[in-house]
C-alpha cells in the first residue's frame, strides 16, 4: 500500500484535493481509504462518504493533536492494509502551524490556498517546508501576478517541492498530482520510520488541565517572552 | 562550488547585491538585521543556535538552502524563454469521435476559440494549461517547439509556461499598484524594474477606460482597471510566453488592443471568448462543437474589413452605456441607428 500525508491550514482545500485524487486514481482500477485527524469536530467525513472512500476520523481532543496523530499513524497503516487499499492518504490539519505530519520515506503533500495571503507560506513552517509536493489551490480566482508571489513565497520555504496549482472544485491540475502519487513508495509498517520535524518541546501543566494563570501554576517546560 | 564560497564568504552586503532575492530568504527566518559587513558565515556564529533550530537549521545548512533557494529561482527564470510555437493535436470529442485537426500557433499569434456555453472551450484552455499528452479526457497533445514533453519536463515547466487570466480573477494582496508591480518584477528578476513597472503601469492605464494613479490599493480598483493591470503585467512583467484567456467581455477594458499587446510582447495568446471584436481580432479561430475542436477558421480580409463596422455598433452601445451612466436620458434612438 502506498501511503501518502496530506497537510494543510484548515479550509485550505485538502480534502477536496484528496477526493479529486482518488476519482483519478479509481480510474486505473486502484483502490483508495482516507483518515482524517482533526481537534474537536469535523465534517469532511460526509464528503468522503458520498464519494465512496472509506474513511476512518480521528478526534485528539484535548491532546495536543500532533501526538494524537504520531501514536496513531501506524495502525492507520495497518486499517488500510486490512482493507487492502492500493493508497491510504491521511489528512490533518497543521493545527498550530509549528508541526507536521509528514514521515521520512513517506510521500509528503502540503495544502495551502492562494487566497490565504502572501505570506502564508512562511508562517506555516514545518508542514510546508518538509513537504516533496505543494498543492496550491483556489488559483484560478487570484491574480496571475499574485500566483506568481506566492509561488515564489513557497519556493522560498521549500525550494526543492514540486508545486502543482488544483481546483478543487474542476480537479484541473490533479492529474498532475496522480503521476507524482504513482511513483509514492510502498508501506508495510511505520515501525522504525521517523518523523521529518519534531513534535513540541512543551510538557507542562497546562497540559494536564490546569487553567489559571499566574506564576504559581506554571510548571514543567516554559517559554518567557522577551520584551525590547 | 564557486558560487558556494561567495555566498559564504564574502560580506552579507555583497552577497544581497548579487543576489537580491538572499534578502527576502533572510527576513523570512527573522535574520534580516545579520551585520552586513560579515560574512554570512561570521554573521551567523553570532545568532544562537536554539533561533536557528526553530526554523530545523544550522549554521552549516543554512547558506546550504539559501544556494539551493537562489538557483531553484534562476532555474526558474531560465526555463521560460524559448516558446516558438505550439502546437495541438486534435483527440477525441465528448461523442468519442476524432477531431481531425493540428493547430500550430506561432509566437505573436492570437488564436480565439468559439462555441456555444458549455461545449468545451475551458476544457481545452485546461488541456493547454497543463501540455496534456494525451492524458487528458480529451486526448488532445500539446506539443512545444515541435516536440513532445516528458512528465518531467511538464511537471518542470508546468507553471512556469502558462499565465492565465480570467473573469473571475481578482486581486487579494493588501498593496498599491506601485508596490505590487515592482514585488512582481523583483522576484522575475526583471532587469530595469523601474522603466518595466512604469511602462506597465502606463498600458495598464491606457487599456482601463477609467484612470487611476500608482499609490491606488489593488483590492480597491475596479473590474476594469484590476483586467487592464492584469493584463499588462502578462504582458510585460510576467515571463510565460503562454497567455490563455477566459472570457474577457465588457468589463470597461480595450479589449482588443489589450490582446494586441500581449502579442506584440510576442506572446502566444489563445482566448476563448463570445466577443465578436475578439473573435475576429484574432488570426484564427477553433470552433468548439460538442466538447471537440470541429474546425479552424482562418480571419478573412472580408471578416477584417466587417471589424469596422462590428466595431462602430460596439461604440454605440458603449456610447449609451455611458450616456446611462451620466444619468441622461436614452431617446435618441432613431439617430443612432441612421449612423450606423
Amino acid at each position: 500500500m502506498k501511503l501518502v500525508t496530506v497537510s494543510g491550514p484548515p479550509s485550505s482545500g485538502k480534502t477536496a484535493v484528496i477526493l479529486q485524487l482518488i476519482e483519478r486514481l479509481k480510474q486505473d482500477e486502484s483502490t483508495a481509504g482516507a483518515v482524517k485527524f482533526d481537534c474537536l469536530t469535523t465534517f469532511d467525513k460526509a464528503a468522503y462518504v458520498s464519494s465512496d472512500v472509506p474513511v476512518q476520523i480521528g478526534l485528539s481532543g484535548k491532546f495536543c493533536p500532533d501526538h494524537f496523530y504520531i501514536s496513531n499513524i501506524e495502525k492507520c497503516v495497518q486499517w488500510g492494509i486490512k482493507n487492502k487499499f492500493d493508497y491510504l492518504f491521511t489528512e490533518s490539519a497543521g493545527l498550530c502551524n509549528r508541526c507536521s505530519p509528514h514521515v521520512q520515506g513517506v510521500l509528503a503533500i502540503c495544502v495551502i490556498d492562494s487566497l490565504a495571503g502572501v505570506h502564508t507560506p512562511r508562517k506555516i513552517g514545518p508542514m510546508l517546508k518538509y513537504a516533496d509536493i505543494i498543492v496550491i489551490t483556489k488559483g484560478d480566482i487570484v491574480s496571475q501576478a499574485e500566483r506568481e508571489v506566492f509561488m515564489f513565497n513557497v519556493l522560498q520555504a521549500n525550494a526543492k517541492a514540486h508545486v502543482i496549482f488544483i481546483n478543487g472544485i474542476t480537479g484541473q491540475g490533479a492529474f498532475m498530482l496522480r503521476k507524482h502519487v504513482q511513483t509514492a513508495r510502498e508501506v508495510v509498517s511505520l515501525q522504525d520510520y521517523r518523523l521529518r520535524f519534531t513534535t513540541p518541546a512543551a510538557v507542562c501543566s497546562y497540559c494536564t488541565g490546569e487553567t489559571h494563570i499566574g506564576d504559581n501554576y506554571q510548571m514543567g517546560m516554559m517559554k518567557t517572552m522577551e520584551f525590547r | 562550488m564557486e558560487q558556494e564560497e561567495f555566498i559564504k564568504k564574502s560580506s552579507i552586503l555583497e552577497v544581497k547585491k548579487q543576489y537580491p532575492q538572499a534578502q527576502d530568504f533572510l527576513e523570512n527566518i527573522g535574520l534580516q538585521n545579520l551585520p552586513e559587513d560579515l560574512s554570512l558565515d561570521e554573521a551567523l556564529l553570532t545568532v544562537p543556535e536554539d533561533d536557528l533550530a526553530q526554523f530545523d537549521l544550522t549554521r552549516k545548512s543554512l547558506p546550504e538552502q539559501l544556494i539551493e533557494f537562489i538557483n531553484t529561482i534562476r532555474k526558474i527564470k531560465g526555463t521560460c524563454t524559448q516558446v516558438k510555437n505550439l502546437t495541438i493535436i486534435g483527440g477525441e470529442n465528448k461523442n468519442r469521435q476524432k477531431e481531425k485537426i493540428t493547430l500550430t500557433v506561432k509566437a505573436g499569434e492570437i488564436i480565439s476559440i468559439v462555441g456555444p456555453t458549455g461545449s468545451g472551450k475551458s476544457c481545452l484552455l485546461a488541456d493547454v494549461e497543463c501540455l496534456a499528452q494525451g492524458d487528458t479526457p480529451s486526448k488532445r497533445c500539446i506539443m512545444i517547439n515541435g516536440g513532445r514533453l516528458s512528465d518531467e519536463e511538464r511537471f518542470n515547466l508546468g507553471n512556469r509556461l502558462v499565465a492565465q487570466l480570467s473573469q473571475n480573477m481578482n486581486f487579494v494582496m493588501d498593496v498599491s499598484v506601485a508596490d505590487f508591480l515592482s514585488m512582481h518584477a523583483k522576484i522575475r528578476l526583471v532587469k530595469d524594474e523601474q522603466a518595466v513597472v512604469k511602462k506597465c503601469f502606463d498600458t495598464a492605464n491606457k487599456l482601463a477606460g477609467e484612470k487611476f494613479s500608482d499609490d491606488t490599493k489593488v483590492t480597491q480598483l475596479s473590474g476594469g482597471q484590476s483586467r487592464a493591470l492584469m493584463i499588462a503585467d502578462a504582458a510585460y512583467i510576467s515571463s510565460s510566453p503562454i497567455v490563455l484567456i477566459d472570457e474577457i467581455e465588457n468589463a470597461g477594458v480595450d479589449r482588443q488592443e489589450a490582446i494586441k499587446c500581449l502579442a506584440r510582447s510576442e506572446k502566444i495568446v489563445i482566448l476563448s471568448t463570445h466577443d465578436p471584436l475578439l473573435a475576429l481580432g484574432a488570426d484564427k479561430r477553433i470552433v468548439i462543437k460538442n466538447g471537440g475542436m470541429d474546425k479552424i477558421i482562418t480571419t478573412t480580409d472580408t471578416e477584417k474589413k466587417c471589424r469596422n463596422t462590428i466595431k462602430h455598433l460596439d461604440d454605440t452601445l458603449l456610447d449609451i452605456r455611458n450616456r446611462l451612466r451620466r444619468g441622461e436620458l436614452i431617446e435618441n434612438i432613431d439617430e443612432l441607428r441612421n449612423n450606423i
